[in-house]
């Protein structure tokens, strides 16, 4: 086990090394002088270049690429043009509201992914079986930014039961409050976070839910499954025991992937129900052409990406022992 | 185990009648309509579906049928074009990692790796970003999000096929590289490469009008599904129908390519090769 976390460990940094330069590279190739978009047209030959000695854009490609790696272990990621603070502060101020929505719609996704898969493998064939795959071809094929469109229309316009746009009290927070015995904090954090997390969880929902009854039916074909049968078991045991355990390894096995697909989902999200997490950050800094803040956010998607992945295959070879021995 | 017929697999037949419309859709639907793209009509502005305007109009009375017709040929194009892109691509690199194998496949494979490191749209949005908006751009970007999947997939069957006594034969009866790869090799991974993009146009159509979406597409005054589902939202309240029908017509597009994938898989992927190398199933 030990020797298996060293090894992904080890190649995590040069992953890490990789998407620092992929993402240095695409920044390069942006038409137009950084020094000019900051100084606007009109500026002097003089002033740009000042502003570029300033900036170390007259040095050559390979030094401004071995600077920034050095910054990055400083944890420097430069200044925002337009946002007038470090690129590190700025994210570190809405990383918390990406991960918060994205991990409840992670939690969100997967009981109900988990939950209707089941349901469809037990019943396979009947209506529930054709109810619930139908819902996940529509999950599937559903844009995550009409969805929640639909779901603001719905519930924040017509009904009128849930707040359209923002952000309540962190939830973390919201929850300390509560155990203080004021809960009403966390109803407003979650009546903010509904509708962002439901879209972002209904796509996610639909993946799992057919990975689930793949999963499931391929189980309960098996040897084991026919033995406690033959034992006299309970149904409800043989389903939710013996073969829910199994059958749930390869939907933990995509877990990490489908992080990755929210983190970009988060992006459209974030801008339907001004959640002000990274999303928006990156919206407004690819808008302003704020270079060192699109560097710094796109670098933060792919490292927490990176992360979540790396945490998931250390977690499922733990749950599946068979994984450290390939 | 004999192939399912095809009459008997209600996905292609379904998917492939939504795919077929939509292109019908797209060649034709200025042609049927008589309205121009442009064209505004300030009498009837906000219109449900009437007889004279087949799916309604929009905040200028633009006849909407017309307007989605044309978006639908923005969203169609770019997604072949990224895609097929992304399969050439994929399919080059593939082959050769896999058949060389050694350090070239070490080291590009690493490469594959880092790109499959970003989250799928951030990557596209960081290019497009770069680049700036247009459809040259936005195909570029697409097809940089999507190659690593076919170059997974065709690199996966290669591997397996090197090591085939057919693959030895033609070795000894002295059949040059080049035609094992291509005449060999390669006709084995054309089912789950058609299988991966068919369902790969679906994702590319998604992706393309979330960018859209965002501002960061094909710029107005090109009518894209993404932009007019974007500027819809500001009716929302007085006129949902607006949105409505751009969201619609992406998830039909969308639903048409993931149900032709999934019936042809059945046909030509029963092993579910595509399956096990695909990362983003639609988003």
């Amino acid at each position: 086990m030990i020797a298996y976390t060293l090894r992904r460990l080890a190649l995590f940094v040069p992953m890490v090394a990789g998407i620092v330069a992929v993402t240095f590279a695409i920044m390069l190739l942006l038409p137009g002088d950084p020094a000019v978009v900051l100084l606007g047209e009109d500026a002097t030959d003089e002033a740009v270049r000042d502003i570029r000695r300033a900036l170390g854009l007259d040095r050559p490609w390979y030094v401004r690429l071995g600077s920034y790696y050095a910054d990055l272990l400083r944890g420097d990621m430069g200044m925002s043009i337009f946002q007038n603070q470090p690129v590190a502060d700025a994210i570190g101020q809405r990383l918390g509201a990406t991960l918060e929505v994205a991990v409840v719609a992670l939690l969100l996704s997967i009981v109900l992914g988990v939950l209707l898969g089941i349901a469809a493998a037990i019943w396979r064939g009947t209506v529930i079986d054709g109810g619930c795959m139908l819902f996940a071809q529509l999950g599937v094929s559903m844009p995550v930014f009409w969805f929640g469109i639909l779901l603001m229309y719905l519930l924040a316009i017509r009904l009128d039961v849930l707040p359209s746009i923002g952000r309540g009290d962190p939830l973390l927070f919201a929850l300390g409050d509560l155990l203080r015995g004021r809960p009403g904090p966390l109803l407003d954090s979650l009546a903010h976070i509904a509708m962002p997390a439901l879209t972002l969880g209904l796509t996610n929902a639909a993946v799992i839910s057919r990975l689930m009854r793949s999963s499931m039916l391929e189980t309960l074909g098996q040897d084991f499954i026919r033995t406690a049968h033959a034992k006299g078991l309970l149904p409800p045991r043989i389903t939710f025991v013996h073969a829910l355990r199994n059958a749930l390894l390869p939907v933990v096995s995509i877990i990490g992937l489908r992080f990755g697909a929210l983190l970009g989902g988060a992006v459209l999200t974030e801008s339907i129900f001004g959640w002000p997490g990274l999303g928006q950050l990156a919206v407004a800094a690819i808008s302003q052409r704020d270079i060192p803040l699109v560097q710094g956010v796109v670098l933060s998607f792919a490292i927490a990406f990176a992360l979540v992945n790396l945490l998931v295959d250390l977690m499922y070879s733990f749950i599946d022992p068979r994984i450290r021995f390939e | 185990m004999a192939r399912p017929r095809i009459a008997g697999n209600l996905s292609l037949v379904v998917g492939g009648a939504i795919v077929l419309a939509i292109l019908l859709f797209a060649l034709l639907g200025p042609t049927l309509s008589g309205y121009s793209v442009e064209g505004m009509d300030m009498r009837s502005r906000f219109a449900t579906p009437t007889a004279d305007h087949w799916l309604g109009t929009d905040n200028f009375g633009r006849d909407l049928w017309t307007r989605m017709s044309v978006g639908a040929r923005v969203s169609v194009s770019i997604a072949l074009m990224s895609v097929g892109i992304a399969v050439l691509v994929g399919a080059t690199v593939g082959l050769v990692c896999g058949y060389l194998g050694g350090w070239v496949d070490l080291v590009v494979m690493r490469v594959v790796d880092v790109f499959l490191g970003f989250p799928p749209i951030v990557l596209a949005l960081a290019i497009v970003a770069a680049l700036g908006p247009g459809v040259v751009n936005l195909t570029i970007s697409l097809a940089a999000v999507f190659w690593t999947e076919y170059a997974r997939v065709v690199r996966s069957v290669t591997l397996a096929q090197r090591e085939m006594d057919y693959v030895t034969a033609a070795v000894a009866l002295g059949a040059s590289s080049a035609r094992i790869v291509f005449l060999e090799i390669l006709p084995n991974a054309i089912g789950p490469v058609i299988v991966l993009a068919t369902l790969g146009l679906g994702t590319a159509i998604i992706a393309e009008s979330g960018l859209s979406f965002l501002g960061f597409g094909v710029e107005p005054p090109t009518p894209t599904w993404g932009w007019t589902l974007a500027y819809g939202t500001r009716y929302l309240r007085s006129d949902p129908w607006l949105s409505t029908v751009a969201g619609l017509a992406i998830m039909v597009t969308v639903l048409g390519f993931n149900l032709f994938g999934d019936g042809l898989r059945d046909i030509l992927d029963p092993r579910g090769v595509a399956q096990r190398v695909r990362r983003t199933p639609t988003q």
